[in-house]
């Protein structure tokens, strides 16, 4: 049984279709991204999955049960971090985590997780003394305090600095290890193919590429060769840069010529990334 | 210990926790009624002063707590993302709401419960008459205001307004319904609306009950109106009650 599957989910507000026939499947371990910028889709289709909203069609399973009729027995299961909550400021960590910890029926060791989110210093602090990320940190202790199968990350570093965000990427990774689902959000596209086994491209409610980073990126445009010749410039398209740049060069050395403002261009992946948002790929979903 | 009871005493520990809602909501209506009973002496319809005060801030009390204070909690957890949070949890809601207004309940009877121990040891005011007559008046009374408390918090759309409104409507309300001293020389006008809310009611059934002794059942015309103003609380609450921020 997958973890996640998802056919033909669809769901408008108004006369906005937010989600516009959604499909994929999240294997048991495996850790999948979407990946879009604001307004794709993606925290509507993580919150239809979690419960939290009615989808207007097509079939969706959350550990093999329709989220909609999960209640408690699939909340047991399931662990969340929501994109924008305060958690509540005036109890410590340690407080807040056992107060979670309450709710469930099979909880794993507070200071266990407290430990594995690397709270133990602030473990006796009032939450709110914790920086930003520390907070996030807190949050995802919140969701693992459950012990849940599959946990829900919704854009897990955004408003973080660099260094806030490897420590989080470290985190997510560590969940791996624990044999962990993981659906993450995140409009970063290194952060997607930092920590996802597979990512799905979202925009505009549909899912424009899907697959593992490594394909995402083979997906990539041809390199670029660019010089001025008599004050125009020139580009060239090319799979074998080094065959076509020797030619080039080799040509104007014998003519004693200069090739003015010569550079090779290798997209980066946010070139392809960005070429995915602007110029969805022919075929919608690979 | 079941889900309930660990869940009224986490809810104990949040409104302890919190200084602000401990001194707004628990300190401040015992602390009201000894600055009135320093000012007012003599006698108020046939009560001494300090016993008509007692009475009148034990249901400014009941107001504060189960109506002004619980709304404006829900609209901060609300708005915070906290109840929302809650809602992903295994934690049945309704398990929930009823622990939360269980703790509602015990911050209200220990704060009437010091207001009277203040009242009988600084100002020589009475206990109740009838005490076991004051268990469903205190009841009625909570339920009645946290189901108007409910109802606020649908109504309420943000957390920064949520406490102006609710003061806006507690405190006019209890000045009208003589929670802090006697109505009889206000204007008539003032005294029809005073005569349509729930609060008057209320205090008129803890003074029959507190003051004069009489059964709690033998006034059920302001049982009727009380339990009523609570049911408009839940209709609202029932039909627009949410559990993510309105606000974004």
């Amino acid at each position: 049984m997958s973890a996640l599957e998802v056919h033909e989910l669809r769901k408008s507000y108004g006369a906005v279709e937010a989600v516009a026939g959604i499909s994929f499947t999240v294997e048991q371990g495996e850790v999948f991204g979407l990946l879009g910028p604001n307004g794709a889709g993606k925290t509507t289709t993580v919150e239809i999955l979690e419960g939290y909203r009615k989808r207007d069609s097509g079939d969706v399973t959350v550990l093999g049960v329709d989220p909609e009729h999960g209640g408690r027995a699939l909340r047991e299961r399931i662990g969340v971090v929501l994109q924008a909550s305060e958690p509540t400021a005036a109890l410590t960590v340690r407080e807040l985590h056992r107060m979670f910890a309450g709710y469930y029926s099979h909880p794993r060791d507070v200071d266990e997780v407290i430990g594995l989110v690397g709270l133990e210093e602030k473990a006796g602090a009032r939450v709110k003394t914790l920086s930003g990320g520390q907070k996030r940190r807190l949050d995802l202790g919140l969701a693992l305090v459950g012990d849940p199968e599959l946990l829900f990350l919704d854009e897990p570093t955004t408003g973080f600095d660099p260094a806030a965000r490897r420590t989080a990427w470290e985190l997510v990774r560590s969940l791996r290890t624990l044999g962990k689902t993981v659906l993450l959000t995140t409009h970063y596209l290194d952060e997607a193919q930092q920590l996802a086994d597979r990512v799905a491209v979202i925009r505009d409610g549909r899912i424009v590429k899907q697959g593992t980073p490594a394909q995402l990126i083979g997906a990539a445009p041809k390199v670029e060769i660019r010089y001025s010749e008599d004050g125009r410039e020139v580009v060239i398209e090319t799979d074998e840069p080094t065959r076509v740049l020797a030619e080039l060069t080799g040509a104007a050395a014998a003519a004693g010529r200069e090739l003015e403002a010569l550079e090779v261009v290798r997209p980066s992946l946010e070139d392809v990334y960005l070429d995915l948002i602007d110029n969805p790929a022919d075929e919608p979903s690979a | 210990m079941s889900l309930f009871l660990r869940e009224v005493r986490n809810q104990q520990r949040l409104f302890w926790r919190n200084r602000e809602s401990a001194v707004f909501v628990f300190i401040f209506p015992p602390m009201l009624f000894l600055l009135l009973g320093a000012v007012y002496s003599g006698k108020i319809e046939g009560f001494r002063a300090a016993d008509v005060l007692l009475v009148g801030l034990i249901g400014y009390g009941c107001a504060n707590t189960a109506f002004a204070g619980l709304a404006i909690t829900l609209v901060i957890r609300r708005e915070s993302g906290v109840l929302k949070r809650i809602r992903a949890t295994p934690l049945p809601p309704p398990t929930y709401l009823s622990a939360f207004l269980t703790s509602t309940l015990v911050v209200f009877i220990l704060q009437m419960l010091l207001t009277i121990a203040l009242g009988v040891t600084l100002y020589g005011a009475k206990g109740p008459e009838n005490r076991l007559g004051m268990i469903p008046v205190v009841l009625l009374g909570g339920a009645c205001f946290a189901g108007l408390g409910f109802g606020a918090t649908a109504m309420i759309r943000s957390a920064e307004g949520a406490s102006a409104v609710v003061n806006l409507i507690v405190l006019p309300m209890a000045f009208l319904s003589g929670a802090f001293g006697p109505t009889r020389n206000y204007p008539e006008v003032l005294q029809w609306v005073a005569d349509v809310l729930p609060l008057t009611y209320l205090i008129d059934l803890m003074n029959d009950v507190y003051l004069r002794g009489d059964s709690f059942l033998d006034h059920p015309k302001e049982i009727a109106i009380v339990t009523a103003w609570g049911l408009v609380g839940v209709a609202i609450a029932w039909r627009r009650f949410g559990w993510e921020p309105r606000e974004r």
